[in-house]
């Protein structure tokens, strides 16, 4: 039976060693972390660092190479995980149905697993476009949609999922900022309305040191600092200190360090 | 990866992806929606070219077979040769391979599409199995028109023959003369064959096109190059098991 009939309570998530090769490169080397449930825990680091291939692991769309990812102590790859948990991943793109209307969109997953008749579908469904102030975007496609709606269509359609667990990818990437610092306040109001284990991969700084109970950063497939958003301020390492707080040198650019290293 | 291994890699996902998808059968009922758009991208849009395709293939056998058996005193068989040859071999070959071309083409670019932009995997993610909405109505909806389509290629390519017979002088055979040799040797059995062939190529298209698009990764160059390998995976299958199952039904 799927978990959505049931009561919901937020659930742990647990990453024990895990490593992930492709084609015989190594994007993640033996990361550790643990999400407890209700907390909004926030994946930093830069480009190419592996978040985004983290997150994925998470949502269990891919398979470790080793070490394991549980989400209550289960595989989350298995689909009777996602049976017992409901897990809902807002993807960087939205990955919205493009042949569908934003309605069809957020009422897909309740129609499939037949959770409700369809009128308390439809009332479910307009009550999380109403949360997210989309309701003009009823019967628009996603292709008609602007970058900030369809990440708030997409974030809409997470909610329909009544989630115990949702996985955010770049929420704010490519928003212009007052988007970016609503979409901020939406993933921090949505702890307070639902019960819910919140992952966000993002290299938003503002957004990680203001809604996160915990932040980690990844750097070249491991993890370099973890903490509280104060912890992170505190700490000292000089790559974490200039991921946090870059500064523009136009006398010895970065980009030039960056070169040499790669040499 | 050896090509040898590749082969039976890809031939072993085909065969995961049909045990997949029949294992969502029983969904069917709760999908009408969906099979009845497949049923009208497959059978309905693809019904004019099948139309116009039939006709011409029917008259140029008739012309072709005319000149022919006008050499060996059979002019009065050009009917059962077009008939039969319509019904077991051209009217589902042909069919097959347009429905490879124009459904299965559009069927890996829509799949490949939803793989690279990440829909595929909001699916998996909402616990909805691709197999289930994404290729089951799919096969449905082609198992459901392939025999239609294959009727309609085989009466139309019939009608081609008998108007090349009728209207082309220098092979002088009239419409009665036509369809009486048409009706004396064509059987029952010879258009069934023709369904039961269509029937599997139909399947086979709509599987190989689902599981080259499914398995897509990257960009846009990576959706074109799938809709080529689709294709001509399609028709080599086609072909192949047209040797197989004629083989089997002689």
């Amino acid at each position: 039976m799927n978990s959505t009939n049931g009561e919901r309570k937020p659930v742990a998530i647990e990453v024990h060693g895990l490593r992930k090769d492709y084609a015989g490169v190594n994007v993640l080397d033996g990361i550790n972390l643990s999400v407890k449930p209700g907390e909004i825990f926030v994946i930093m680091g830069p480009s190419g660092s592996g978040k985004s291939v983290l997150l994925r692991q998470i949502a269990g769309l891919e398979i470790p190479t080793a070490g394991s990812v549980t989400i209550d102590g289960m595989d989350p790859s298995l689909e009777e995980t996602r049976d017992k948990v409901a897990l809902a991943l807002v993807f960087q793109s939205g990955a919205l149905f493009n042949s569908m209307t934003v309605v069809d969109n957020l009422a897909l997953y309740p129609r499939e697993h037949r959770l409700h008749p369809e009128r308390a579908i439809r009332e479910k469904v307009m009550e999380a476009l109403r949360m997210l102030s989309l309701e003009k975007a009823v019967e628009k496609f996603p292709s008609e949609l602007s970058g900030g709606m369809k990440k708030r269509v997409a974030i809409a359609r997470a909610l329909v999922m009544q989630p115990q667990i949702l996985l955010y990818d770049e929420p704010t990437s490519e928003l212009d900022p007052i988007m970016g610092a609503t979409i901020a306040e939406i993933i921090a109001s949505l702890r307070k309305a639902i019960a819910v284990t919140s992952v966000v991969v993002s290299h938003d700084r503002d957004l990680a040191m203001t809604i996160a109970d915990r932040v980690a950063i990844i750097m070249h497939g491991r993890i370099k600092a973890e903490g509280t958003p104060d912890d992170l301020r505190r700490n000292n390492d000089p790559e974490i200190v200039d991921f946090l707080n870059p500064t523009i040198n136009l006398e010895n650019p970065r980009f030039r360090k960056m070169e040499a290293s790669n040499e | 990866m050896t090509t040898f291994m590749r082969f039976f890699e890809h031939v072993g996902s085909i065969v995961l992806l049909a045990t997949r998808a029949f294992s969502h059968v029983p969904t069917v009922g709760r999908q009408t929606g969906r099979v009845v758009e497949q049923c009208y991208l497959i059978g309905y849009t693809t019904l004019p070219i099948v139309a116009i395709l039939s006709f011409f293939i029917g008259g140029v056998l008739a012309l072709q077979a005319g000149i022919s058996l006008q050499d060996f005193g059979a002019r009065q068989l050009i009917g059962t040769l077009v008939g039969e040859s319509m019904a077991r071999e051209l009217g589902p070959v042909m069919t097959a391979i347009l429905l490879a071309g124009r459904v299965g083409s559009a069927i890996t670019a829509e799949l490949a599409s939803m793989k690279v932009y990440q829909e595929v995997d909001a699916l998996v993610t909402m616990n909805i199995r691709p197999e289930r909405i994404l290729v089951l109505p799919r096969i449905v909806a082609i198992i459901l028109m392939m025999p239609v389509l294959t009727i309609i290629a085989d009466v139309i390519g019939w009608l081609g023959g008998a108007v090349v017979c009728q209207y082309v002088t220098i092979i002088g055979v009239d419409w009665e003369l036509y369809f009486q040799s048409l009706k004396d040797f064509l059987t029952v059995q010879d258009v069934l064959n023709g369904m039961i062939k269509a029937e599997v190529f139909g399947i086979g298209v709509v599987l190989v096109a689902c599981n080259v698009g499914l398995r897509t990764r990257g960009g846009p160059r990576e959706i074109g190059l799938s809709v080529t390998q689709a294709v001509v995976q399609s028709l080599i299958l086609i072909l192949v098991l047209d040797y197989f199952i004629t083989r089997a039904l002689v």
